[in-house]
Order: C-alpha cells, then sequence, then structure tokens
C-alpha cells in the first residue's frame, strides 16, 4: 500500500509540475485517465484533495498560509463526498447480490413452466409466447395433452408485478397440479383453484385467470373465465374475431364462488385466443392499444403457424411501444387443423 | 495515562465544542490532516443525533493504545430514546437524509472500530475507535 501511494505520489507530482510548466491539454488527459486508475484503487476524495496538497507544496515550495487553509474547508466537503461515494459503492455491490439472487429466483421460476414445447398432434396446433416485464413473471400459463388427446391450457395473471407476483404464481401452479381430476370441468376447477388463492393470500392480491380444454373427438372447447381478460374466438369461415367472454369473480375475493362453464364450437382453422392483460395494456405514447388492433395483428399473420403467429405479434406489438414492456405479457393461441 | 475530555451536548454549540476538542486531540496523537476531518465528521454525525433525537448527552474522547498501536476512541452516551431496531438503522440508505452517505454507517465507515449499545427507553452508547497507522 505505501508503495502504491508513493508511485502515484510520483506520478501525480510529475503531472502536476508538467501542467505548471506547460498547461498543454495532454497533460490534462493524462489527469483524466489517472483518475479512472485512482478510483479503481478506492482513492477517496479527501486523499486525493490531500495529495494534491502535499504534491503541490512541494513543487512550489511555499504555498501562502491562505491557500494552505482553505484546504482544511475543502478536505471537510470532501470527507462528505468520499462517504456518499462509499455508500454508492456498497450499495453497488449490494445491488448485484440482489440481481443475481433474482436470476436464481427467475431461473426456479422458468422450471415451474411448461417445458416440453407443446405437442401439435391431435388436430389442434398451439402457439404461446410469455414475457416478463421485468426479471420474474406474475403471468402464469399452463398447457397439458391428457391421454385421449384433450388438451387442457390456461393463462393466469396476477395483479402486480415483480416478485411477490412471482411467489403467488407458483401457487396457481401446486393448485392445478393438485387438482388432475378436474382438468375436464373448467368451471369446479376454478372454483377449487379460487379456494386455495383465498386461504393462502392476503386480500390485497388479485388473480385472474381463464381455464379451458380442447376436445378434438367432438371438436368443442369448454372454458371458464374468473375476471380474466377476454380472450378471442376466431371464425374461419367468416374470419371474424368474438370476445371470449367469461362471468366469473377474481380468484380469492371470495370463499365460495361458482363460475359458469362455456362451450364453443370450433371448426376447420378456427382458433381461440388467450392473454393476459400486459397484451392489451400496451401503451404506445399516451395511448393504450386497441383490441382491435390485436385482432388485426393476428389476422395479419394468419396464415403462418400458430407459435409464429404469438411471436410476431410479440415482436410488433414490443415495437410500437418502444421496447418496454410494463407489464408481464403472454399470448396463447389454439388453432384446429384438422 | 492519558486524561478524558468530556463535551456535554445539548445544543449545536456543544457539537462544535466537541469537534473542536475532538480534532486537538487527533492532532496531538499524530493523526494526518485527512484523519483528523474524518475523525471530526464522525464526532460530529454522533454528537448531532444526541441533540436531535435524545436532547442531551454527552460525547467523550481519548487517548488509546492496544497492541503496540495508538489511536483515538470517542464515546458518545445519552439517556434518549434508544434505537429500536439498529439493524436497520446500520443499513445504508436508511438515514433520513437518504443515500448521502452520512449518518451511522457513515460513522462507522470513518472510523476503525465501531459498537452500538442501545436499549429503547434507556438511551443509547456508541463506542468507536480510529487507530493510527
Ligand atoms: N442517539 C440516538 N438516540 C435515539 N435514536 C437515534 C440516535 N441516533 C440515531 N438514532 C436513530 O437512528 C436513525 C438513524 O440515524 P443516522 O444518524 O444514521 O441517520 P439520520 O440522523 O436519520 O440522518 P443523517 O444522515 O442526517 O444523520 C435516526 O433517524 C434516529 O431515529
Ligand atoms: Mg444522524
Amino acid at each position: 500500500m505505501k508503495q502504491i501511494e508513493s508511485s502515484l505520489y510520483q506520478i501525480y507530482k510529475e503531472m502536476l509540475s508538467n501542467y505548471l510548466e506547460s498547461k498543454n491539454e495532454h497533460t490534462l488527459y493524462s489527469a483524466q485517465q489517472f483518475s479512472k486508475e485512482m478510483i479503481e484503487q478506492d482513492m477517496s476524495p479527501e486523499d486525493m484533495i490531500s495529495l494534491h496538497l502535499s504534491v503541490f507544496r512541494e513543487i512550489i515550495q511555499y504555498v501562502p498560509d491562505d491557500v494552505e487553509d482553505s484546504f482544511d474547508v475543502l478536505l471537510e466537503v470532501m470527507v462528505g463526498y468520499g462517504l456518499a461515494h462509499r455508500e454508492h459503492q456498497s450499495l453497488r455491490d449490494r445491488q448485484r447480490e440482489l440481481e443475481s439472487e433474482l436470476n436464481v429466483a427467475a431461473q426456479m421460476q422458468q422450471s415451474l413452466l411448461p417445458s416440453d414445447p407443446p405437442s401439435n398432434e391431435n388436430g389442434v396446433e398451439l402457439g404461446l409466447i410469455s414475457v416478463p416485464a421485468g426479471k420474474m413473471s406474475g403471468d402464469y400459463y399452463h398447457y397439458m395433452t391428457d391421454d385421449h388427446g384433450r388438451l387442457g391450457v390456461a393463462v393466469a395473471d396476477v395483479i402486480g408485478k415483480g416478485v411477490p407476483a412471482a411467489l403467488c404464481m407458483s401457487m396457481i401452479k401446486y393448485a392445478i397440479d393438485s387438482l388432475p381430476e378436474q382438468r375436464l370441468q373448467p368451471g369446479p376447477l376454478l372454483e377449487n383453484v379460487n379456494r386455495v388463492v383465498e386461504q393462502n393470500i392476503d386480500n390485497h392480491m388479485f388473480i385472474t385467470m381463464v381455464y379451458g380444454f380442447y376436445d378434438p373427438d367432438v371438436h368443442q372447447f369448454h372454458y371458464a373465465g374468473a375476471g380474466h381478460e377476454p380472450g378471442f374466438f376466431y371464425r374461419a369461415k367468416t374470419d371474424t374475431f368474438e370476445d371470449l367472454k367469461t362471468k366469473g369473480l377474481v380468484l380469492g375475493l371470495s370463499k365460495k364462488t361458482s363460475y359458469n362453464e362455456y362451450v364453443a364450437e370450433v371448426e376447420l382453422n378456427d382458433m381461440i385466443v388467450l392473454l393476459s392483460d400486459g397484451v392489451t395494456e400496451c401503451r404506445y405514447g399516451n395511448d393504450f392499444i386497441e383490441r382491435d388492433q390485436i385482432t388485426a395483428l393476428i389476422r395479419k399473420y394468419s396464415h403462418l403457424t400458430a407459435q409464429e403467429i404469438v411471436e410476431n405479434v410479440y415482436r410488433d406489438l414490443e415495437r410500437l411501444q418502444s421496447f418496454q414492456l410494463r407489464d408481464d405479457f403472454t399470448l396463447l393461441i389454439l388453432r384446429r387443423n384438422m | 495515562m492519558q486524561v478524558q475530555t468530556r463535551v456535554d451536548i445539548h445544543s449545536e454549540w456543544g457539537i462544535v465544542a466537541a469537534r473542536q476538542a475532538g480534532r486537538k486531540l487527533a492532532k496531538e496523537i499524530g493523526f494526518g490532516s485527512v484523519d483528523q476531518a474524518r475523525i471530526t465528521t464522525a464526532i460530529s454525525e454522533l454528537a448531532r443525533n444526541i441533540y436531535l433525537y435524545a436532547n442531551q448527552g454527552e460525547i467523550s474522547i481519548e487517548e488509546v493504545a492496544s497492541a503496540g498501536k495508538r489511536g483515538m476512541k470517542v464515546v458518545a452516551s445519552d439517556r434518549g430514546p434508544g434505537i429500536k431496531d439498529v439493524r436497520s438503522v446500520m443499513e445504508d440508505g436508511f438515514t433520513t437524509s437518504g443515500g448521502l452517505g452520512a449518518g451511522l454507517p457513515g460513522v462507522k465507515r470513518l472510523m476503525d472500530d465501531f459498537d452500538i449499545d442501545s436499549e429503547e427507553e434507556e438511551g443509547t452508547t456508541i463506542i468507536s475507535i480510529k487507530w493510527l497507522r
């Protein structure tokens, strides 16, 4: 340390005497480079001031008393800056720590979501994209094909973002996993999930959810919703979109609620679109995106595969809001193709 | 050995007096100008806290020696309300001044040894030492 100090002293002395003699920009440039090294060596501002004074003293031999005394004031002020600087460094270290903790948590969360790509057999094709606004997501999605080729899908949205929302999300996953007998009963499934949510989270957190399954034998989609952003039903024959409206209370509001079950007859190339409100609450400037802008995008890409549709819609919406997601974004499309 | 100097803190004058006494002793012990400024800043912060939160108390300073090292010990004590949650007070960014580096975490950085003993309703004693290098 003493050695470093004395070599810094020498370097600084050389710079300062150079500058006092020639006043050239080149020396100032060296000083700027030097400052980086000083910061890296954790030299505090007050130490720097003191280094300057001692070097200055040595170079010009006689420093007027007033100048010398003025450094007392400067030093006192710089101690304060030094403290702020060190606090900043420690907060930055802490932030890095938190960030890496969050990365681990985000990976764990990822492992809660279905990892196999959706199978596109059984006459139905699934496309899905889910992008968190931050590191962790408050959106949940689920898909699963049973032994009879029936495909169950869900999208849930925790009101709120980040870590608290993500913690809630994991509860939804376990609730759905623990209800295998209800996979073909959207209404009762939501009733049970509602009970779990109501018992386990406090009142100011809300979760909306839509659950449904497609039965390829009868070409029907059965679904129920809990206060969730309505999806769309696309009729290929007429090339029109309808809202996939559901009636049902947000999860966790009341102990006993029942959820209506709906059925849609699905014809060839019809699409079922489920989404989280991160999709409809996309904003550009001060305007929210309109629902018919979303359907227009889906139509624009409807000649592609379901997966390509959701990816393209996401890309367009992302660009529309200058690549700043405000909310977690989940878009799921199911299309009958046989 | 060295005598203790005590300064009563019950006004801003006391804070200045404590700084003055601290700077004088630091100089005598042989601290350089930067460390003098650090020690006085620490004394300031401790004394201000006494003045603001406990109304009155005292700062006492003395020279100490241990294992061949010389140093300066600053003790701030009061019988004020005490600090409820010392751990969070010692977190960076907690102070009411909000992330300006000062406050108790700042004192801890400015000095080498630092210890708080605080009991609610009983008062607070903060002992800190700066060693001469
Ligand atoms: N001697 C004391 N007696 C009682 N409470 C105290 C005492 N010293 C500090 N505290 C409590 O600890 C808190 C943190 O003190 P600290 O000096 O770190 O920051 P601050 O005084 O709030 O802001 P500043 O950065 O301006 O000093 C204070 O807000 C106060 O509540
Ligand atoms: Mg304070």
